[in-house]
């Protein structure tokens, strides 16, 4: 199917910053789900661009993500690779809550909060 | 991290009335939308029935589960049984004293072994399988109590049980 015809008006917010050596990706969205799933892949992927390792990805204003917005997680830390580590940060209870069932949480380093990753990463 | 706008969850109050409204004589179930099953009719779809459920006193890990259950169902709608061309789907959602009741309703492909697929947790061994997708029925039957397909004519029809998170 052509996202871009299902979803004309999909659009992703995300901001990027540094702290110490770390990127820090910031997801400015409630939701990662289907409806933005390619596109949310695509702008956290851009956006990694900038110099930074690890890259942390700061899920804190992200209240809803089922299995495709976890889908576009998994793709974004592949196409990283082990030198890059995708770290994660501010998981809410929903979203924690995915990453537990579908044992993800044992993938993904995760920090309580992004201050928290912020001290440990400066 | 504490989730604003969200009830205590549990069989309290409102949602108590809620349930005895629902339950007289049977009829119209709570929530009802007809909608094209494409991922963005999916997501306004959900996100009218948050905001009924919080109306209804219906909160935290309640409406939560609800989302993501229905949310990887609907997806599963758009993707496969239509996966031809989008059509029409049908989402009820009734508030029972053993939990919400949530059918799906949609005219496209059946179920392709003609009963509700039970994949395992996809293998996950970093670096090298890390699986993208697969966890939609997985995350499903985690959080219903039952489950039940049916093909009926050119119907298929899901009905997903979602218990109640605590009672008090």
């Amino acid at each position: 199917m052509a996202w871009e015809q299902a979803n004309p008006g999909a659009k992703v917010d995300i901001s990027t910053s540094r702290a110490g050596q770390a990127l820090v990706i910031t997801v400015n969205d409630n939701r990662v789900d289907a409806a933005v799933a390619i596109e949310f892949k695509e702008a956290v992927r851009c956006a990694a661009e900038e110099p930074g390792n690890p890259v942390i990805l700061d899920l804190s204003q992200v209240t809803f993500l089922d299995s495709s917005g976890l889908g576009a997680v998994v793709a974004v830390m592949k196409l990283l690779g082990t030198s890059r580590p995708l770290e994660l940060a501010g998981l809410t209870p929903p979203v924690a809550k995915v990453f537990r069932l579908t044992r993800m949480n044992t993938v993904f380093t995760i920090h309580p909060d992004a201050s928290g990753s912020l001290q440990a990463a400066g | 991290m504490v989730l604003t706008g969200a009830g205590s969850g549990g069989f309290t109050g409102r949602l108590r009335d809620a349930v005895a409204e629902g339950g007289r004589g049977g009829g119209e179930p709570f929530f009802r939308r007809h909608f094209t099953a494409t991922d963005a009719e999916t997501r306004a779809a959900l996100q009218a029935l948050m905001l009924a459920l919080d109306q209804a006193g219906v909160g935290g890990e309640d409406s939560s589960n609800a989302e993501l259950i229905l949310a990887e169902a609907l997806n599963n709608v758009v993707e496969h049984a239509y996966a031809d061309g989008a059509g029409p789907v049908e989402l009820t959602v009734s508030l029972q004293r053993n939990g919400m009741a949530c059918t799906i309703s949609d005219r496209g492909r059946p179920m392709p072994s003609g009963v509700v697929p039970s994949p395992g947790l996809p293998v996950i061994d970093p670096p090298d399988d890390l699986p993208e997708g697969g966890f939609g029925w997985h995350i499903i039957r985690c959080l219903t109590s039952e489950l039940a397909y049916q093909r009926d004519r050119d119907r298929n029809s899901l009905m997903m049980r979602l218990p109640w998170s605590d009672f008090d």
